[in-house]
């Protein structure tokens, strides 16, 4: 899937993954599409609804097969 | 003075003895968790004039204003009812009526926990039973407020219900769902029914609304957590109206009143005299 920025918040630890996803996703313009990598657990389970609850379309979530999963999020302002 | 006290009555009053003598800590009434500033302000007034400047928060929500002189009690009830607060219960009654924020506030809720707690609080706040009785509405399976750990413990869940032709097969809903209840099969997400809580996370989380929930209540029975624990038990399949869920914790609260001992806790009278009768009365009172 295309993507125009990504981001790697597989080092982080809630509350940290899902903020840093987010001021990721306000660096884009409206409308591109941010492609966030994250691990299976917590994150994946909550990091897509945040995304949904503040208004920004989901479009596919990718799982890496390594533990990772990668969300693809239109942004929408 | 103080020894000519009737404490017994008092403590229907919301009024509990202290350590120090001729002094007590006044329960004040509250409602889901919720008071208004208004409250708030008489209460703080209330405590500062009277009590030792300070409240005590309960574990259930409540709030309580110790060192209360018991002669002060009439003039405290009256200054604190000027800004709309009155006094709690203690001792063998309907408790207070807790609840977390629910859907109203809180995105993961399902049902409307407050507006649900101010009609139980309506019905029975207050009620002369055997001993204590609480109700606890938590608004989803997170369970912030406890329900299991109450006398009548109310739970928010949705049925659900999957729309194929608004699914992108995105595959959020699959991990969402904290019971593997979902997997993706051809493109298309397929539930194992037998495995969903009605936790709603796939009505969450999906972008494209392709999962419709119908709200409902998860209702169990008989759960203390004081000086016995035991975790209130599920009779009844999900109640998907309000009027069956009233029609249930009446004969919940009318079960308890005709079969329990002074004294014995719901779970205790569940223990002596079986679940078979509280499950026949329950399963008339959902079928109508």
């Amino acid at each position: 899937m295309e993507f125009d920025e990504s981001v790697d918040i597989t080092d982080k630890v809630c509350p940290l993954t899902f903020v840093t996803a987010k001021v990721a996703i306000e660096e884009l313009d409206e409308g591109q599409v941010l492609a966030v990598r994250m691990n299976d657990g917590e994150p994946v389970q909550n990091v897509p609804r945040s995304f949904k609850e503040d208004g920004h379309r989901i479009l596919k979530l990718l799982d890496n097969e390594d533990g990772t999963y990668t969300l693809f999020v239109r942004k929408v302002e | 003075m103080a020894e000519n006290i009737n404490y017994k009555e008092l403590k229907a009053g919301g009024f509990m003895s202290q350590v120090q003598k001729g002094y007590g800590s006044l329960r004040l009434a509250v409602i889901g968790g919720n008071l208004d500033t208004k409250a708030l302000k008489v209460v703080a007034e209330v405590a500062d004039k009277y009590g030792n400047g300070y409240v005590h928060m309960t574990s259930r929500q409540g709030i309580e204003i110790p060192f209360i002189n018991v002669n002060d009690l009439a003039e405290v009830k009256k200054e604190l009812e000027k800004g709309g607060v009155s006094a709690g219960v203690c001792g063998p009654r309907v408790r207070t009526i807790t609840a977390c924020q629910g859907i109203k506030v809180c995105p993961s809720g399902c049902i409307d926990t407050y507006t649900l707690a101010k009609e139980l609080n309506d019905r029975y706040f207050g009620r002369e039973l055997p001993h204590k009785f609480k109700f606890g509405v938590t608004g989803c399976q997170n369970n912030c407020l406890k329900a299991e750990e109450n006398d009548v413990g109310i739970k928010g869940g949705m049925t659900v219900t999957y729309k194929e032709d608004d699914c992108i097969s995105c595959g959020v809903c699959i991990k969402a769902c904290r019971e593997n209840a979902l997997k993706m099969v051809d493109d298309k997400v397929e539930i194992d029914r037998d495995l969903c809580t009605y936790c709603a996370r796939c009505v969450k989380s999906c972008p494209t609304d392709a999962w419709e929930g119908e709200a409902g209540y998860i209702v169990s029975f008989g759960g203390t957590f004081g000086n016995k624990i035991h975790k209130a038990k599920e009779y009844l399949p999900i109640i998907r109206d309000k009027e069956t869920l009233f029609k249930v914790t009446d004969a919940a609260i009318d079960y308890f009143e005709a079969n329990a001992n002074k004294s014995e806790r719901f779970r205790a009278t569940l223990e002596r005299i079986g679940e078979e009768g509280l499950k026949e009365a329950l399963n008339k009172a959902y079928q109508g």
